[in-house]
């Protein structure tokens, strides 16, 4: 089967030369869920600006090559290139506020797409979000359609982009840290219903997080990203039973559990993160741009 | 049972809503707290938890008077604070000592990490070995001298939040509030800082609030536990009590919806009832 997303030895830099992904490569399969754990500066929410080609000006791709259903983005023009990335993709972001424009109404913002990027009509785009916004299990369609998203609360909020991601019918939804501003109760609702949406509707799914316990309830592998460069990657239930790299095993035993306080929250070990940084060297001593 | 630094009784704190101001003439107040009584026991660690809205952080705000409740009392070492003039509270501010959650906005970016730490220490007529109390909070910490000339921007994050810790603890307080100390750290970090932060407590003996929305963090750094919810408390006892009987729902609704870094196939299915 054709991945739905495959990115091929990605590697970005910044102006000054810095690189912030390091070879990167990942596929995500039809109706799967990936998930890309690291902590900050890792690079995670670069490689999903890389799918959504929303990358900031200043980072530059140098090598590498990325197909959505086998169609190389390279290859395109910029034009056809907003078209697949618009036709095929969508985003489920972190702050939901942010991410709504506050003085328009969520009706017309979120049938925006459809109707401009998509061609549908008003009435279609209109049908269309109001089923979304009954299957995220808003019980007044009707209403949350005229408010603003101040009106709304954060879980409110989540869920109504949630609906507007999976109105298209996109063969791959990126979520960045979609729960990360909301309390665990809303985010074990929100995880619920994105798992359940993105099954029926058998999506796939680069989910970006930080929180290893969200990796080991919603995704089924997993990459894990240390310093632009992936440095382990398994299915899901083998990364927590048998983790491979020292880091992974490190993070792991860092990440607090109530039900266990003494064996978590382990300080990452100096030897680990000396090594990491020996490994991260080599890789750039081993590495050649092909031109830039 | 040691005697209790902190007895609360009948806390109640309003503040104005803004959300009902009118476009002239002052904002409606709103009950934030609503009538809380515990005790935090000297020497302890106590987590406060809570959802957003919960009012956790205006509960510890009133603890250090850095507002004023509006019925109950708060007593500290048995004399209550809750209603003293600023002058009044002056002498005590030494004794009731803060670290804050975001430690880039509550370091002065034009000061070195030298003039953040000592600032308090002159403040309070401590400004005589000022270069020496400096150091002792910096190694404290676990900070190399050479840190004292720099700037909040040449630091990490971890490193930024032990100057936070520094500063709060030159005073030598009595009590510490913690507000969400750990929250914008990534895991690595977050446990360096919270190994530190026991470390240091059992050291001094000192009495800490820690808040948390963060359930996994307080099992491992407190004694005792309050749960909050809508400005009232839920559910308030011994750690292990807590999280192995937890006596109320919303309590045990809390610690399902945490996320472990387990396998958990059933953990996204639906509640076989349907939810309330």
């Amino acid at each position: 089967m054709e991945p739905c997303l495959e990115i091929r030895s990605l590697s970005a830099v910044l102006p000054n030369g810095q690189r912030v992904l390091r070879s990167v490569s990942l596929t995500v399969q039809p109706g799967e869920v990936r998930a890309l754990v690291g902590e900050s500066g890792a690079g995670k929410t670069m490689i999903g600006k890389a799918v959504l080609g929303v990358l900031p000006k200043s980072v530059r791709i140098v090598e590498g090559e990325m197909l959505i259903e086998g169609e190389s983005l390279g290859r395109l023009d910029a034009k056809a290139r907003r078209t697949l990335i618009g036709a095929r993709t969508a985003l489920i972001p972190q702050d939901p506020l942010t991410a709504l424009n506050p003085s328009r109404r969520i009706g017309p913002q979120t049938t925006d797409r459809l109707v401009r990027i998509l061609g549908w009509s008003g009435e279609k785009a209109d049908e269309r979000i109001r089923q979304l916004l009954q299957e995220v299990q808003i019980r007044e369609p009707e209403r949350v359609l005229k408010c603003y998203p101040h009106e709304l609360s954060g879980g409110m909020r989540q869920r109504v982009l949630i609906a507007a991601a999976f109105a298209a019918e996109p063969r791959l939804i990126v979520a960045d840290e979609p729960t990360t501003a909301l309390d665990v109760t809303v985010q074990k609702q929100i995880l619920r219903l994105i798992a359940q949406l993105q099954r029926n509707h058998g999506t796939a799914l680069l989910f970006v997080t930080h929180d290893l316990g969200v990796v080991a309830k919603i995704s089924q592998k997993v990459s894990v990203l240390y310093a632009g460069k992936v440095v382990e990657e398994a299915a899901t239930p083998d990364l927590f039973a048998s983790p491979q790299h020292p880091y992974t095993r490190a993070l792991i035993a860092a990440t607090p559990r109530y039900t266990d306080p003494y064996a978590s929250l382990m300080p990452v070990n100096e030897t680990v993160l000396a090594g990491l940084a020996d490994e991260v060297a080599g890789a750039d001593r081993a590495w050649r741009p092909s031109h830039g | 049972m040691a005697e209790p630094l902190f007895s609360v009784r009948g806390l109640k704190v309003a503040l104005p809503d803004m959300t009902r101001k009118p476009l002239i003439g002052r904002a409606p107040l709103a009950e934030i707290l609503k009538g809380l009584d515990f005790d935090l026991p000297k020497g302890s660690v106590t987590g406060i938890v809570g959802e957003s809205g919960s009012g956790k952080s205006t509960l510890g705000r009133a603890l250090v008077r850095l507002i004023e409740p509006s019925a109950g009392s708060i007593s500290f070492e048995g004399r209550d604070i809750g209603h003293l003039s600023e002058a009044e509270l002056r002498p005590l501010r030494r004794d009731l000592q803060m670290i804050f959650q975001d430690p880039m906005s509550s370091l002065n970016p034009r000061h070195t990490i030298f003039s953040i730490i000592a600032a308090p220490l002159r403040q309070n007529g401590l400004g005589d070995r000022l270069k020496e109390r400096v150091a002792e909070a910096l190694q404290r910490v676990g900070l190399p001298q050479s840190f004292a000339g720099r700037y909040r921007h040449e630091l990490s994050g971890g490193q930024r939040q032990r100057v936070g810790i520094a500063r709060a603890l030159a005073l030598s307080p009595k009590f510490v509030l913690a507000d969400e100390i750990v929250s914008g750290l990534d895991v690595s970090t977050q446990a360096q800082i919270l190994t530190l932060l026991e470390k240091l407590a059992a050291e001094m003996g000192l009495t800490v609030a820690f808040i948390s929305h963060d359930l996994s963090v307080i099992r491992r750094l407190c004694r005792q536990v309050i749960v909050m919810r809508e400005g009232g408390i839920v559910e308030a006892s011994a750690t292990d009590a807590l999280f192995d009987n937890p006596k109320e729902t919303y309590t045990r609704d809390l610690l399902a919806a945490i996320p472990l870094p387990e396998i958990d196939a059933d953990w996204l299915q639906p509640p076989a009832k349907a939810p309330a």
